[in-house]
């Protein structure tokens, strides 16, 4: 376990250094950070002298080195859009991407996990055909075309949730939080449902095969011939042995979360992380895209990171490479 | 497991019991005259309109927010209506279906050739060329596809100037969705290529000295391709939804020459003013093209994987 | 696993209930939502010369002049004025007034304010540039000195925002931010003026909150019933509109065109309309020798009057106005509008006419009887339907063979390029807040121009325009006006479009002046 812990530990920062690597590329080499800073009244000398001032003329690993100690401290420089600098911004916007990806993974894992048992165990109802098709139409809806869907059909025609915003927020510590307030709740719905909706397919449809595959096995089928109970076999047997994938999914689908958040968060005018991304990267804000790209790998790895681990709980058997098969 | 049992289907692809599910599956006909309608009518859209929505010579302003013809102030020339700069909306998706299909597919194309040769180097030789593969391709895993392209799209903005980028935008859009969707195809021709090595014809082959390149041209590509087509398949649809969703976040299509997702941004604007059409129809195409492929998809997997029916 | 989600889907259930239960808020208070398509780049009251900014300047400063709601100059922040001669004014200041952290205002924050609107990195500069002395005379007296007798002095200076002297020394915000060079200043987010609101709560592109200020002395006359503002920018024009229809704010503006109808057939909204002060037009680079973004090396197309003609003629103003503005514009011959001083009816009605076949000739006789590529420079979230109108221009222009690369970009990104000299052919709207056309030959037509992006000027016009800053006498001052603007309309350095008509939507609920320069006051605001 704890040489598993540690071999996991350290891919993950490599992962993290990787992605440091390519944010610093992003940094450095594809926008010149003094024409940003500097009028066009200022000379070429100024300009050297102001580059020699800022350590750009260092050897390459010597910029590394201290892009790395500023990126360890969460020091990713002035946003050339807002003219702020990109941590203070990111700190700001964290909450408001933090809940709404919260409350859809819950709303995707529940409904998704139910659905996947129900047409896993009874493929031939109505029921399940019935959620099956909704469900290859759910993959098939681009999440932004639910959005607006969802914003003309409750807001503006039926007039009971908000289309867009926060609410209010109350302010606990530094974290905003739109969970304290009936607005905040309300103006969350329809941005978590929008969001929740694909990964809820997704994780249905993986539960669904799981749950096929594994009542076809023998040992299904020999508790069958035992005369188990049919509830017992379904849920003691059957759903603990799809437990690995459901994992697997529901914490690599957190990760998606924060990327298809982006596009929620746009459509509904949601003040978090994505939209602030999104223009960064209309706008080439270099320093506020590579300050994403680092914090949402170091998301994503420390999801992968959980996930690992969790493996060794649920199955201690396991012990190699254990992402193969799925 | 459900690999090789991909693969002996594979094998007989034109055999009987295929040809015979796909005439006893209803849905798998509708989805595929679908798919082929919609290629048709995209790349042969010079041949079946007159309108160049993607030529702005060629618009007259005065033409823009004509209804659907079947309404009372729709004439006949403009079937689905015309949007806000007088482009005829049938038109602009034939053109935009042409630009989603032409994103999705080659992006796909880029993804397997890619993933494909890279799974097979790993799957083959195995060891620490595998790890090293492997490692990256995990590590990409990770990271969701839409993020990848985002973050490819944005670093092309700030390289090419913005006059340039209106031309390199398909390109960039096409190299940013395919590196970012490379590993799923390296996995699936790795564990192919890993099962294919042991078996005894390769063996044999490599007792008489054939060239490794030959092995892998001639035995390990052939077995692995099938399998791989397959999911690229529903590639393909993730492929287009990523690229409409990139074009509504408007960094993608830019609005001169409008794909699908482009479409469904502009009229956006209009959805409360009564101008529906605009965004409605490009929508129910994208809705319908995705839906049709990803029913392909699904009806290829469940043939060759039977024991999920 | 499948029992502990259904736990915590029933704990987590059962939480919120109680924290909705127990967080329900009951407001006494009277808040009024706003909505607008972007939010102001700076707080700084001088750093940018650009509507927001002045907009929300306005609510939270005070100049030493105001205007009320039928748009006369009343005093604010000075009790009265007097000119003592043709050259010096005596401003007796408001006494008793203090700004939002308590400091007392006095004359040395006058004397301060107009030093730091003359900085070298300020934007307002063009409202000061005529004063030369500013003089306490006493705690609450003020002279000011002008360099010639200056007609418009007081329109002027309804625009300079009295700032808080020790404030700004104490946060090292003595000159305005460099908006051209963007850096970040204390000022930006932070407020202390003697407005009607003070700041709450400020996070750029999301929220803004302003809060009633209790002791302003403005309260008695200006009757407002409004605690605070909450003001969220929607850049999205659909969100922005289901906004409203949906009760979630109470005022909009920069209304989508295409929804007026929609909004007027609301039960609980209403539209207001009113000409606005503001003309929409194309720059073009007539200085550069050679174009940054044109195939055509080595020289710059621009500079020919006919190829500048010949956009002119292919532009088919009546299209736009009809499909693009839905009739919400009036088209322009002219850069100013009605009201404004200088204007000219025969000129503004008789725009050159739309004609494919002009256009071609001219550009033929240019040289250019093929055309040549361009890049045109746009914003797409500042006037209305800029996009559109860009987009609308890309297919006209290239009926005439003149190719566009369209570069639409929000407007942070597109006013650097013209105060920056950088762009080749942009879309820019002016609005004259003076109502004098002084105010826009300073910004546009004087060769050194902060807002000059086309280099147009000569040293005859300039010498005219600093002329016309020092004669009082009207018809003489008008006379030389129409001799600039004659210039300004045969050398076509901008081609104009359409005068704007503005309109906001708001809730029956609520009462408020909507004024020309589209900008709402707060402090005028009713709600029921």
């Amino acid at each position: 376990m704890i040489s598993f812990t540690i071999k996991r530990l350290f891919q993950s920062v490599l992962v993290m250094l990787f992605v440091a690597l390519l944010s610093f590329f992003l940094f450095n080499f594809v926008g010149d950070p003094i024409s940003n800073m500097v009028g066009q009244e200022t000379s070429h000398a100024e300009m050297d002298e102001l580059r020699d001032r800022l350590g750009l003329n260092d050897p390459f690993i010597v910029k590394f080195g201290r892009f790395l100690g500023d990126a360890v401290q969460g020091k990713f420089g002035i946003s050339y859009r807002l003219q702020r600098p990109v941590d203070e911004l990111i700190v700001e916007r964290m909450p408001a991407t933090l809940e709404l990806v919260f409350l859809s993974a819950v709303i995707a894992t529940v409904l998704g996990v139910l659905g996947g048992l129900v047409t896993g165990l009874k493929p031939h109802s109505w029921f399940s055909k019935f959620i099956l098709t909704g469900s290859l139409l759910g993959v098939s809806l681009p999440t932004f075309v639910i959005g607006i869907l969802l914003i003309y059909i409750f807001a503006v025609t039926l007039n009971w949730l908000p289309s867009f915003g926060r609410g209010e927020v109350v302010d606990i510590g530094g974290w905003r939080t739109g969970f304290a307030t009936v607005s905040g709740w309300k103006a969350l719905i329809l941005p978590a449902i929008t969001l929740a909706l694909y990964q809820m397919t997704l994780i249905l449809r993986i539960i669904r095969s799981e749950m096929l595959e594994v009542l076809r096995t023998d040992f299904i089928k020999f508790a069958r011939a035992r005369g188990l109970k049919r509830w017992d076999i379904n849920f003691g047997h059957a759903l603990r042995n799809t437990l690995i994938p459901v994992i697997t999914v529901t914490g690599l689908q957190v990760g998606s979360l924060i990327a298809f958040s982006i596009i929620t968060e746009t459509v509904f005018q949601w003040p978090g992380m994505g939209s602030l991304f999104i223009q960064g990267v209309q706008f080439a804000d270099v320093p506020v895209m590579s300050a994403y790209l680092v914090l949402v790998a170091l998301f994503f790895v420390t999801i992968n990171l959980i996930v690992d681990l969790l493996y060794f709980v649920v199955d201690p058997r396991l012990r190699s490479d254990l992402k193969g098969g799925h | 497991m459900i690999l090789s049992n991909l693969e002996s289907k594979w094998a007989g692809f034109l055999d009987h019991d295929v040809t015979y599910s796909f005439l006893h599956s209803p849905t798998a006909i509708i989805a595929a005259i679908i798919t082929v309608s919609f290629f048709i009518l995209s790349f042969g859209a010079p041949f079946i309109t007159s309108y160049t929505p993607f030529d702005p010579g060629s618009l007259d302003l005065m033409d823009g927010f004509i209804p659907p013809a079947w309404t009372s102030d729709g004439v006949a020339e403009h079937l689905l209506g015309t949007d806000g700069q007088g482009r005829d909306i049938l038109a602009a998706i034939f053109y935009g279906t042409q630009v989603s299909l032409t994103v999705g597919l080659l992006s796909v194309v880029l993804s397997i050739s890619i993933g494909i040769p890279l799974g097979i180097i790993a799957g083959y030789f195995g060891g620490i060329t595998d790890t090293a593969i492997m490692r990256v391709a995990d590590v990409q895993l990770t990271i969701p596809p839409i993020l990848i392209a985002l973050m490819i799209d944005g670093v092309a903005r700030t390289v090419f100037t913005h006059s340039l980028h209106e031309v390199v935008a398909i390109p960039v859009l096409i190299v940013s969705i395919g590196i970012a969707s490379w590993p799923q195809y390296a996995r699936i021709s790795r564990s192919g290529a890993m099962v294919e090595r042991k078996k005894d014809y390769i063996a044999a082959a490599q007792l008489i000295q054939t060239p490794t390149y030959l092995i892998l041209i001639r035995h390990i590509v052939p077995n692995v391709f099938g399998p791989t087509l397959i999911v690229a398949t529903i590639g393909v649809a993730v492929a287009i939804i990523i690229e409409a969703t990139l074009s509504f976040l408007g960094v993608g299509v830019p609005p001169t020459a409008p794909s699908l997702g482009t479409l469904i941004r502009i009229g956006n604007d209009f959805v409360f003013s009564g101008e529906w059409w605009i965004t409605f129809f490009p929508a129910f195409t994208l809705v319908l093209l995705v839906l049709s492929v990803n029913l392909i998809g699904d009806w290829l997997r469940d043939t060759f994987n039977p024991k999920l029916r | 696993m499948f029992n502990k989600i259904k736990h915590l889907a029933l704990a987590s259930s059962v939480l919120s209930a109680v924290v909705i239960g127990i967080a329900s808020p009951v407001y006494a208070e009277k808040i009024l939502r706003y909505t607008s398509v972007a939010d102001a780049s700076t707080l700084d009251p001088h750093a940018l010369n650009a509507q927001t900014s002045i907009m929300v300047a306005s609510q939270f400063f005070d100049g030493l002049v105001m205007r009320n709601p039928k748009m006369e100059k009343v005093p604010a922040l000075a009790e009265s004025w007097k000119s003592l001669d043709e050259n010096t004014w005596e401003f007796k200041l408001r006494k008793g007034v203090t700004f939002h952290n308590g400091n007392i205002f006095n004359a040395d924050d006058v004397v301060f304010t107009i030093e730091r609107t003359k900085a070298a990195t300020s934007q307002m500069k063009g409202y000061v540039n005529t004063i030369v002395d500013v003089k306490k005379i006493d705690d609450y007296t003020v002279h000011l000195i002008t360099e010639k007798p200056n007609p418009v002095l007081l329109d002027q200076l309804i625009n300079v925002f009295i700032m808080d002297k020790e404030w700004s020394e104490k946060h090292n915000v003595t000159v305005p931010q460099n908006f051209k060079e963007e850096e970040e200043t204390y000022a930006v987010r932070h407020v202390n003026g003697t407005g009607a609101f003070s700041l709450e709560l400020r996070e750029p592109d999301v929220k803004t909150v302003f809060r009633r200020n209790e002791k302003w002395w403005g309260h008695a006359a200006n009757k407002s019933n409004v605690d605070q503002v909450v003001w969220t920018p929607i850049k999205n024009a659909a969100t922005r509109v289901a906004a409203l229809l949906s009760g979630e704010v109470d005022l909009l503006t920069d209304m989508p065109v295409q929804d007026l109808e929609r909004i007027k057939s609301h039960e609980k909204l209403q539209v207001m309309q009113t000409p606005q002060i503001r003309t929409i037009f194309y720059g073009l680079d007539v200085k550069s020798d050679e174009l940054r973004s044109s195939n055509v090396k080595g020289k710059n197309p621009f500079k020919d009057v006919r190829v500048r003609k010949a956009i002119y003629h292919a532009i088919n103003i009546k299209a736009i106005q009809k499909v693009v503005m839905r009739n919400m514009s009036v088209p322009a011959g002219m850069l100013i509008q009605p009201s404004v001083n200088g204007y000219n009816a025969s000129v503004d009605e008789n725009r050159l006419p739309y004609s494919v076949e002009k256009a071609k000739t001219l550009l033929s006789e240019a040289g250019y009887p093929k055309g040549f590529s361009v890049q045109l420079d746009c914003p797409n979230n500042r006037y209305q339907n800029d996009e559109a109108i860009c987009q609308a221009t890309v297919g006209m222009l290239a009926k005439i063979g003149i190719k566009i690369q369209l570069n639409a970009q929000p407007k942070t990104q597109h006013f650097p390029l013209i105060t920056g000299r950088k762009s080749d052919f942009y879309l820019l709207g002016w609005g004259i807040p003076t109502l004098d056309s002084g105010f826009i030959f300073d910004y546009l037509v004087h060769s050194d121009g902060s807002w000059n992006g086309s280099g147009y000027g000569s040293s005859e016009t300039d010498a005219k325009i600093e002329e016309i800053r020092g004669v009082v006498d009207p018809s003489k001052r008008n006379a030389i006006i129409s001799e600039i603007w004659a210039n300004v309309n045969a050398d076509l350095p901008y081609v104009p479009l359409h005068h704007q008509v503005i309109a906001w939507g708001a809730s029956k609920n609520l009462t408020i002046p909507i004024e020309p320069n589209n900008m709402p006051r707060f402090y005028w605001a009713q709600l029921k």
